[in-house]
């Protein structure tokens, strides 16, 4: 059961410093926590003419909260805000178990391996906890940043 | 040889994740032993009935049932059955001097005196009092050892002192705090000591006399009781003094329509149906603890955490906090190196090892070592080698799992 959980793939995530950064034109910065465990990021996001230009996060948690935002952000580059707020639900429903089939997960990326955690009551929140934060910080951004 | 408490408790024979469960959580919650479980299932399957109300024997029997349990704590703490307010746990107990105490006895140039290790239930009710009143809140900072500060201790209980409010054992670290000493040093300066007693009633023998405690509080289910029963004791002048926490059915002596007088205690501080299976449980539990002794429960858990300091100081790749003090019991705090907490709780998880990650209910304390969260194994009598030794060897797994070994 742990080997699919902490896939080599998901040390690599939690541990790259790739993403871990200030961004220098972030449009909005939103702190996600987990008061009961203490996960705690901050996301930053770039965005402009409705598309996610950039983004990147700081932040301490278990390697499944960082990976997870991790892997998020590398997912997010480059998407438009309503498709990103999409993935963000698809993949909450993945680790919801209400969504199962593969193919329906494909175009979540390397974030689709944490699939697993599903079977894992105890750790939703913190795969979840960076999802959450960016679809409430894209709500916050409504629509000024679409126009 | 100690008898095999296992038969007593079935649930420590389960199954998690394929393996036997090694239970080390106790400072949460503790197992129950079956006598706790059956003296809840016979109050309710035979002496059901709201106490103190009704005039017919079944309501007499219940009576009976809760204030025999509130003697036995009496007795249990060497104090006297009016001076034992039950509540629904260590975090009420808490609150219900804070609010009646505190916000009472409390004006802007007073101090309110608190350790940098305690749990929440006795950090934010006292935050809410100082917010309140204007009382500022003072910390207690600790040494190297991860004891308290002596020097701190010194500096700031002073006369502008009126509440010193102290766990007898941290919940993070398993330190014992001097609380008989405490309490001299409270009262020299005039201030009344609350005790949190959560860690360690269910532990050491306390006895509220010896150490001149002005209140103290704990709760049933983390020393073999039901969850939702839990004890205040305070000084009977104090109690006496106090205006009402809670106010409704039962701790009345004459309502009129504007106004109205309180009961006696310990009824004053009992408003509406009370937990009286939970009393029950409780008034069992402690039949139980007696039947081990203390003695005996401070060898094995003194035996048991030497074990696992000794064991996990042996991997370099595990830190430990305050585990260099003599004064320790039954708490080991730990972080294995560049592994999160809830990363090393999962993982032994499966190995059907059950130990806390996070904060603890004690954030200031956690950012005070410098961590963000910790491991923590906590033990109970009924705990054994065996456990520890599982504990170590699901320790050992964690470096490999994260892919760091």
């Amino acid at each position: 059961m742990l080997e699919n959980i902490y896939t080599e793939l998901i040390a690599e995530h939690s541990q790259s410093r790739d993403n871990r950064r200030c961004l220098e034109h972030a449009t909005i910065s939103e702190r996600g926590h987990n008061p009961s465990c203490g996960d705690e990021i901050t996301l930053e996001l770039e965005v402009a003419d409705g598309t996610i230009k950039d983004a990147a996060f700081s932040g301490a948690g278990c390697a499944i909260s960082q990976a997870s935002t991790d892997m998020m952000i590398e997912l997010m580059r480059g998407k438009t805000v309503d498709e990103a707020r999409r993935l963000a639900e698809l993949f909450i429903k993945m680790i919801q178990g209400e969504v199962t089939d593969d193919a329906e997960l494909d175009e979540l990326d390397e974030a689709a391996a944490l699939k697993n955690i599903s079977t894992m009551p105890a750790r939703v929140k913190c795969a979840t906890l960076a999802w959450h934060t960016l679809d409430t910080a894209v709500e916050k951004l409504g629509g000024d940043v679409r126009a | 040889m100690d008898k095999n408490f296992l038969n007593d408790f079935p649930i420590l024979r389960s199954k998690m994740n394929g393996h036997t469960l090694a239970y080390l959580d106790n400072s949460a919650t503790t197992q129950k032993p079956e006598s706790v479980v059956r003296s809840i299932c016979g109050y309710y399957g035979g002496c059901n009935a709201n106490p103190h109300r009704g005039v017919y024997e079944l309501s007499v029997k219940a009576t009976k049932v809760y204030e025999e349990a509130r003697r036995k704590v009496a007795d249990f703490l060497n104090a006297t059955p009016r001076e034992i307010i039950f509540t629904k746990n260590a975090t009420e107990s808490l609150n219900l001097i804070a609010y009646s105490y505190g916000l009472t006895n409390l004006r802007g140039d007073d101090e309110i005196l608190i350790t940098i290790a305690e749990h929440h239930s006795n950090l934010v009710p006292w935050q809410r009092v100082a917010q309140a009143t204007g009382a500022k809140l003072n910390y207690i900072y600790l040494s190297a050892d991860g004891n308290l500060s002596a020097a701190d201790i010194t500096a700031k209980l002073t006369p502008r002192t009126k509440i010193l409010a102290v766990t007898q054992i941290s919940n993070v670290l398993g330190l014992v705090n001097d609380v008989k000493t405490l309490a001299t040093q409270a009262h020299e300066v005039g201030a009344v000591i609350v005790v949190d007693g959560s860690q360690s009633v269910p532990h050491i023998p306390v006895d509220v006399r010896d150490l001149d405690a002005d209140f103290l509080a704990f709760s049933g289910h983390k020393m073999l009781s039901p969850m939702g029963i839990g004890v205040l004791y305070g000084k009977r002048k104090l109690l006496e003094e106090m205006p009402p926490f809670l106010s409704g059915g039962d701790m009345i002596e004459y309502v009129e329509e504007q106004t109205t007088t309180y009961a006696e205690l310990p009824q004053k501080f009992e408003a509406g149906t009370q937990n009286v299976g939970g009393a029950a449980g409780l008034s069992a539990a402690i039949d139980y603890l007696r039947g081990v002794g203390f003695d005996t429960i401070e060898r094995i858990e003194h035996d048991l955490t030497t074990f696992a300091v000794d064991e996990l100081k042996r991997l370099p790749y595990v830190e430990l906090y305050g585990c260099d003090a003599a004064n320790k019991i039954g708490i080991v705090s730990f972080n294995v190196k560049d592994v999160h907490p809830h990363d090393v709780a999962t993982i032994l998880d499966a190995e059907g090892v059950a130990i806390r990650a996070g904060h603890h209910c004690a954030q200031p304390l956690i950012k005070y070592l410098g961590q963000t969260a910790t491991c923590r194994a906590s033990f109970y009598f009924y705990n054994t080698r065996r456990d520890v030794e599982r504990l170590i060897e699901a320790i050992q797994k964690v470096r490999g799992v994260m892919h760091l070994a």
